[in-house]
Formats: C-alpha cells, sequence, structure tokens
C-alpha cells in the first residue's frame, strides 16, 4: 500500500497512457506549462481541435517540420485564439448541419498563455465568450511573457521582478497587482470556470473533464510555474505550483453556473514566505513587502471563503 | 553543390506539418547534463514520476515499472523531487 | 433563369453571397459597409442563408474567426472598410500566408486621421502586399458578379487564396442599380461547394501555421507568390467560363474607345462612370481620349496593361489615394513600374482626385486631360498634381 503522497493520492493506471502532447516538443527543462498541457490533453483526447495563441506552448511545439501535437491544431497569431476557436466552432457547426463534416462532438480548446489572455488577448476571450461559442479556454499562466524573454503581463504578481518590471532602486518590479482574470471570466456569467495546476493532476483533469463537457463556453486558468522566468530550480515547478496552492497564492476552485465552491479549503495556510524564497524573481523583497504580498493573500482568500459559503447556502 | 534542402515545391501548402508527434524525431536527450536513475526496490509504481514529467518521457515497462526515454529526457528532475519513495536520483552525465 | 432587378450594390453583394451559399460569416460593422452585413445578418435570421453569421467584437476577430471557420472547411466571407481593414491588416498577411480561401468585400473608404466615413481607395491601397487577389467593381451588376467568380477562384485547389471584391464606399455601395440576378440553380451549377484541401480534422491531425525557420520562409513565401502569379490564369478561366454561361465579360483590364486614343485614363473603380461620360464628350470636341480601367489589381496585370497602353502617348492615372512623401498615386506608380522595361513606352502623369469623399466630376477630367496635354508639350512635371485642392 503506498503511502500517502505529498498532494493527492491517485492509481495513473487508470489514466490515458497515450501522449497528444508528444515528446521531443522545445520546451524549457522543467517546464510547468508543458506539464499543463500534457494532462489536458490526456483528458481531451484525439477528437480535439486546438487553436493557439503565440507564446511559449506554440514556438516549442511546432517548429517545422516538427510538431508537438498528436491533434489538429492551428496558430494563427497572438490575439485572437478565442476568435479563430469561434471560428472553428461556428465552422464545424455549420458543416455538420450541412453533412460536410464528420459527425459528433469535437472539443475546441483554444490555449494561450497570460499575454494572449489577460493583455492582447482579453477582447477576443471577452467577445468570444458573450457569444456563448462551445469551446474550452485554457489560460496557461506563467505569469509574463516568457517566451519574448521574461517581460511583464498584467497577470505579472505584484512585487515580481522582470525584464520589463524590473527592480531597481526606484521599483519594487511589478507595482500593481494581478488581474483577476478569473473574475474577468464569471462576469461574463459563463457555465463553467475553474483555477487549476499540473501541481494537482487528478484535479486539473477532473476540471478539463467537466469543462468539456459543459455546453457553452468554459474556462480553465492554470498557474503555470516557469524555472526560466520564476527563476527556481528547474526540478521545482511542481513543488512551486503546490506552495502556490498551500499558501493561498493561487486557490484552487470552480464556478459552476455563478456558484463558486474552494476544491481545497484551507483555513491556515503556509506563510507566503515559502512560496516566494524559492524564486529568483521575489529575491529582492523586503520583509515589509513579503507583508504586503501576504495581506493580498489573506484578503482575497477569505472573500472566496466567504464566497463559497454564501454559494453553497444558497 | 546543390542543397539537399526541399525547394520550394516540396514543402507542403503553407508549411503544414502533416506527421502528427514529429517533435518525437528530435534528441532532446541531448540536453541533459544530469539524468534520473531509478532504484527498483523502493520504486512502487505509483506513477506519480510519470503524470508530472512534463516531456512524456517516462513510459511503464512491462514489469510495470516506468523507464525513461533517455533519447528525450531534458534531465530537469522533476521526477526524482516528485517521488514519494526516493526511488529516483539524479545522476551527473558523464559522456 | 434569372431575374432583372433594381437593387443597392451593398445588397447585391450580399445576395451573391446568399446564391454563393456561404457557409460562414464573420463580420464587424464599418460605414459604409454596414448594409452588406445588416442584409446578410437578416437573410440568416429568416432562414433565406443557411449560414453561421458570427458578430463578433472586432474587425481583427473578424478575419481571425475567418481563418477559423475556413480552416475546418466552411466557405467563408466577411466584409469591412477603411479602418476596420486597417485593424486587419495584421490578419490578411496570415490569411494569405495560411492559403484559406476567404472572400471578402471592401467598400472602400477614406483612412483617419481626420475620421472620415466618405469613399476613396486608401484603404485597399494600404494593403497591396498582402498577399491577397484583389479585383475592382464598377457597376453593381460588377459586385454581384465578382463576389461569386471569387468564391471560385480562391477555393480552386491551384489558388488556394482569398479575395478582395472592392466597391467604391457610398458612391457604389449605396447606390441603387440595376442588375441582373442568376438564379440559384445557374450559380450552383457555376460554383459547387467548397472542397477544402487540408482541414482541421481530429482523423486526420495536422499542424497549421507553425514556426517557419529562415531555412524555408522563404521557400514558403516563394510558393504563396507563385500561386499568386498562377491565379491570373484560373480568374481568365472563370471569367471565360462566366462569359459563356451569362453573357458578361469580364478582363483584367477593361478599355473604352481606347485602340486609337493619344491620352488614356487610368483609374480603378467606380469614377469610370464619370471618365466615361466626359470621354464621349471630349471625343465629340475631338480630343483623342480613352480609358483603360484596373479591374485585376492582383496579381498585377502586367502584360494586359503593357498591352492596352502602348500605343498612346500618354496616360493620366486618376488615384483615389495618397502615398505620402512617396510616389503620390499607388496605381500610377505601379504603372510607371510596369512600363519601365519597355524601350518606348508612353508619358504617365499621376492625379490624385476624389480624397475622402470628394467628388470626381468632369470638369475634373478635362483638368487632367488638359493637364497631361500640357505635359505632353513641355515635359514631365513632376512626382503627382492634387485635383481640386485650394490652395
Amino acid at each position: 500500500m503506498a503511502e500517502k503522497t505529498k498532494s493527492v493520492e491517485f492509481i495513473p493506471r487508470l489514466l490515458p497512457p497515450f501522449e497528444l502532447f508528444a515528446e521531443g516538443h522545445r520546451g524549457c527543462q522543467g517546464c510547468g506549462e508543458a506539464l499543463a498541457l500534457r494532462q489536458i490533453l490526456k483528458v481531451a483526447g484525439p477528437n480535439t481541435i486546438i487553436c493557439s495563441a503565440t507564446g511559449c506552448m506554440e514556438i516549442i511545439s511546432s517548429p517545422y517540420p516538427e510538431t508537438a501535437w498528436r491533434v489538429p491544431w492551428i496558430h494563427v497569431a497572438f490575439e485572437n485564439a478565442a476568435a479563430v476557436a469561434a471560428g472553428v466552432e461556428a465552422g464545424i457547426k455549420i458543416l455538420q448541419k450541412k453533412n460536410r463534416y464528420r459527425e459528433g462532438k469535437v472539443n475546441v480548446i483554444a490555449i494561450a498563455g497570460d499575454g494572449g489572455t489577460a493583455d492582447i488577448g482579453l477582447q477576443a476571450l471577452s467577445g468570444a465568450l458573450e457569444r456563448r461559442h462551445d469551446f474550452l479556454y485554457v489560460c496557461t499562466d506563467n505569469e509574463a511573457y516568457m517566451n519574448t524573454g521574461i517581460q511583464r503581463s498584467s497577470a505579472t504578481p505584484y512585487g515580481a521582478s522582470t525584464t520589463t518590471s524590473p527592480t531597481g532602486k526606484e521599483s519594487i518590479g511589478q507595482q500593481t497587482p494581478k488581474k483577476n482574470m478569473p473574475k474577468i471570466v464569471a462576469a461574463h456569467d459563463v457555465p463553467y470556470l475553474a483555477t487549476a495546476c499540473p501541481s494537482y493532476p487528478l484535479d486539473l483533469m477532473n476540471k478539463t473533464r467537466r469543462a468539456l463537457d459543459t455546453e457553452g463556453p468554459t474556462y480553465m486558468h492554470v498557474l503555470s510555474p516557469c524555472p526560466t522566468g520564476w527563476r527556481h530550480g528547474i526540478d521545482m515547478a511542481v513543488e512551486m505550483g503546490r506552495l502556490a496552492v498551500e499558501t493561498g497564492v493561487f486557490p484552487l476552485y470552480e464556478i459552476v453556473d455563478g456558484r463558486l465552491s474552494l476544491n481545497i479549503k484551507m483555513d491556515e495556510r503556509k506563510p507566503v514566505i515559502e512560496y516566494l524564497k524559492p524564486q529568483g524573481r521575489f529575491r529582492h523583497l523586503k520583509p515589509e513587502d513579503v507583508e504586503i504580498i501576504q495581506r493580498q493573500v489573506n484578503e482575497y482568500y477569505e472573500q472566496l471563503i466567504y464566497r463559497a459559503e454564501c454559494d453553497a447556502n444558497k | 553543390m546543390a542543397s539537399d534542402k526541399p525547394t520550394w515545391k516540396e514543402y507542403p501548402t503553407a508549411a503544414t506539418i502533416h506527421q502528427p508527434g514529429s517533435a518525437t524525431g528530435q534528441n532532446t536527450g541531448d540536453w541533459r547534463s544530469e539524468r534520473p536513475v531509478r532504484n527498483p526496490e523502493k520504486c512502487d509504481k505509483c506513477g506519480i514520476c510519470w503524470i508530472f514529467c512534463p516531456d512524456a518521457a517516462l513510459f511503464m515497462n512491462e514489469e510495470g515499472f516506468y523507464e525513461v526515454d533517455l533519447y528525450h529526457c531534458k534531465g530537469c528532475g522533476i521526477c526524482a523531487r516528485e517521488c514519494a519513495k526516493g526511488a529516483i536520483k539524479m545522476v551527473e552525465e558523464v559522456e | 433563369m434569372g431575374e432583372r432587378t433594381g437593387l443597392e450594390v451593398s445588397l447585391a453583394i450580399s445576395e451573391a453571397v446568399k446564391f454563393a451559399r456561404a457557409d460562414a460569416i464573420a463580420a464587424y460593422p464599418i460605414t459604409p459597409q454596414t448594409h452588406i452585413v445588416e442584409e446578410l445578418a437578416q437573410m440568416v435570421a429568416d432562414g433565406d442563408l443557411d449560414a453561421e453569421f458570427i458578430m463578433v467584437e472586432s474587425e481583427h476577430s473578424a478575419m481571425s474567426a475567418c481563418c477559423g471557420t475556413s480552416a475546418v472547411g466552411a466557405r467563408t466571407f466577411t466584409a469591412t472598410a477603411s479602418q476596420g481593414l486597417a485593424l486587419m491588416h495584421e490578419m490578411l498577411f496570415i490569411a494569405s500566408g495560411l492559403r484559406l480561401p476567404i472572400v471578402m468585400a471592401i467598400a472602400n473608404r477614406a483612412l483617419s486621421a481626420p475620421l472620415s466615413i466618405w469613399g476613396d481607395q486608401s484603404d485597399v491601397m494600404a494593403e497591396r502586399d498582402c498577399g491577397w487577389i484583389q479585383v475592382f467593381a464598377e457597376t453593381g451588376q460588377d459586385a454581384f458578379d465578382l463576389t461569386v467568380q471569387m468564391f471560385k477562384v480562391a477555393e480552386d485547389k491551384r489558388v488556394l487564396l482569398p479575395a478582395i471584391v472592392n466597391i467604391d464606399g457610398f458612391t457604389l455601395s449605396h447606390v441603387i442599380e440595376p442588375l441582373f440576378m442568376e438564379s440559384q440553380d445557374d450559380i450552383d451549377a457555376f460554383l459547387p461547394p467548397y472542397e477544402p484541401q487540408v482541414i482541421l480534422d481530429p482523423k486526420e491531425p495536422v499542424t497549421i501555421g507553425p514556426v517557419g525557420f529562415p531555412e524555408i520562409y522563404t521557400e514558403i513565401k516563394m510558393q504563396q507568390n507563385e500561386a499568386l502569379l498562377g491565379s491570373y490564369d484560373v480568374v481568365l478561366e472563370v471569367w471565360e467560363e462566366w462569359e459563356k454561361k451569362f453573357g458578361r465579360a469580364y478582363h483584367p483590364v477593361e478599355s473604352y474607345r481606347a485602340d486609337d486614343a493619344e491620352i488614356l485614363i487610368n483609374l480603378a473603380g467606380a469614377i469610370s462612370g464619370t471618365a466615361r461620360v466626359a470621354i464621349d464628350q471630349m471625343r465629340e470636341e475631338g480630343k483623342s481620349v480613352g480609358m483603360v480601367r484596373t479591374r485585376l489589381w492582383r496579381p498585377y496585370p502586367f502584360e494586359d496593361m503593357r498591352a492596352a497602353v502602348k500605343n498612346a502617348k500618354a496616360v493620366a492615372v486618376v488615384d483615389r489615394a495618397l502615398s505620402f512623401g512617396g510616389p503620390g498615386g499607388p496605381i500610377a506608380s505601379e504603372l510607371r513600374g510596369c512600363l519601365y522595361p519597355l524601350a518606348e513606352k508612353p508619358v504617365v502623369a499621376c492625379f490624385i482626385a476624389g480624397l475622402g469623399g470628394r467628388d470626381v466630376t468632369i470638369e475634373d477630367f478635362y483638368t487632367i486631360v488638359e493637364e497631361t496635354e500640357k505635359i505632353l508639350e513641355s515635359g514631365y512635371s513632376g512626382e503627382y498634381k492634387m485635383i481640386g485642392v485650394r490652395e
């Protein structure tokens, strides 16, 4: 009998063995995003079309003539994963109606990073959500424009040092708080959205399954630790994701038809310093900065707990 | 000397790639400076290493143990860190 | 059997899209294209057009969604103008690079700033290099015919490139013209359903839009360019078939009283109607003038152009767009380039007129011809001349 694992108990033999995100891709050693995609595709299965924004995952997976994709995949531009996915979904709909496309449901999944979602891709995402296309949008969030050299995005957390929000005498680094993408998506009243992290593979996979099975627009925000940009050890991505969850920096929750439930409710959490310390991008923070971050994390987590309680009692 | 690379006519239209998973030809194992070594006595076949590998560089062998695909393993060490039994160690590549 | 009707030209384009049985439309409204998309929306709502109409949140998303629909094999249409086309700019290159046979109508309109909702050709002239097939309509009949024809050209497996049909904003888009609408059966016979070569399909997974390293980029662009150049033959084939079936002829360059003309007026679009009247009048007065209209703009019809103008002494190009600080008129500068290799060639005079919706009048054409006569007499007088500017 295996002793309890660090995060969650599961039986890997039940997980699909096929790899639709093939080995040989050019992701960095220990890439959290690649791990997330690999896990997501195990659930999505071969009956899937991926619409990818420009970004890390697009570049490392499609250098002609190599492709890591074993499902149909299209990359068009940086800001329009959601618009392309909307077109794919609508195109299949009308063609199936006219018997010019094979029958049966096809999973349409848009994949973009935090830049392609919260910044340049926000408009297309909002439009596609509002129009209620039947697709899943996955934001793989490594909290900066990693592909182009670690520049800040609106998803970069407060205090993080990036190449365009570098720490220096006059600056703490990122000076504004991380944009709350799940909140923005929730404001579109989508039937399902969730936060997830590849450090919790079963949770992530269950959420993927649920999102794909839900009709209409669904959204997953996946924290993807990045050793290159966060400047932690190349073996640390899974550990960093775990710490993000265990400190409350990245709460895991689902919103189903407007009702929020926390997947792991922690009334007491590890102190954020445990999450911040192993990362070079936070190395410059002083104790008072860490205090600010701890306060912000506490506040938001308490809000979530309260909201989850209210929603449970509705 | 004529190039052995394809001519413009020989590329698929729009450079669309028609071989799914053709990335497997890339020897990303070349990137390693350390490799994972499994201790079969400690391994309980739980599969944590497998589900946490960003490169799908572990595969289940006939006995149900997870082996490393050395052609692709980049040596990140996540498997070694995450193994609950400490059954994997990262060992320096000596070549 | 089709029917003769009077229709606003915008609506004629919507009808053409309906007859062409477009599968998917993704569009964003912008003056003066709005009537095209409103009519299409109504047709879909009424069940007259069986299509998915995606009312996107910007033109950039319109072209993006069109790439999505086209990539799964849907016959795809969109329309825009001016700022919308400019917003789509990035996507135009991608659509042609991905070889997606999208058809787009543009109601040519001036570009900001200052804001102008009125017609000129600056919007499409800024997109000459984007790799799309481009044609100009001059009448409502043209607009209807060209829209149907361009689906056939674009989707031809020797081509697989997107195509633009230009109509002058307001001066063509919003006027009611008599035209003959062919019947659905006849159009079906001419234009079968789209048979895509490569689509996103789980049964045959492909990777569309990969990274193209320097080792391959040049070759892929060569491929794309050769397809655009090769589309010339396909356009001619389609026009030949159209003439046989429906009796209306189309040519890359359309000539009017040009054979013996000393001075030729070269332009594109609906001001040709006014030019025609002016030319008739001038002919009565003994002037030797004619007109060559550019109908096929991309791929540029080099040989047709050279043949059409070679006997003239001068070509007066009327451009409805201004290339700031450069050669002035796009049509003129391309004509000059086209004629450059000829040992003997007519003088090319460039006139900028009709910007931002300003009328190009018969008097303007008189001025243009007179200025050209002056140039013939006393020599080259500068890159271009603005017509009608108050100085």
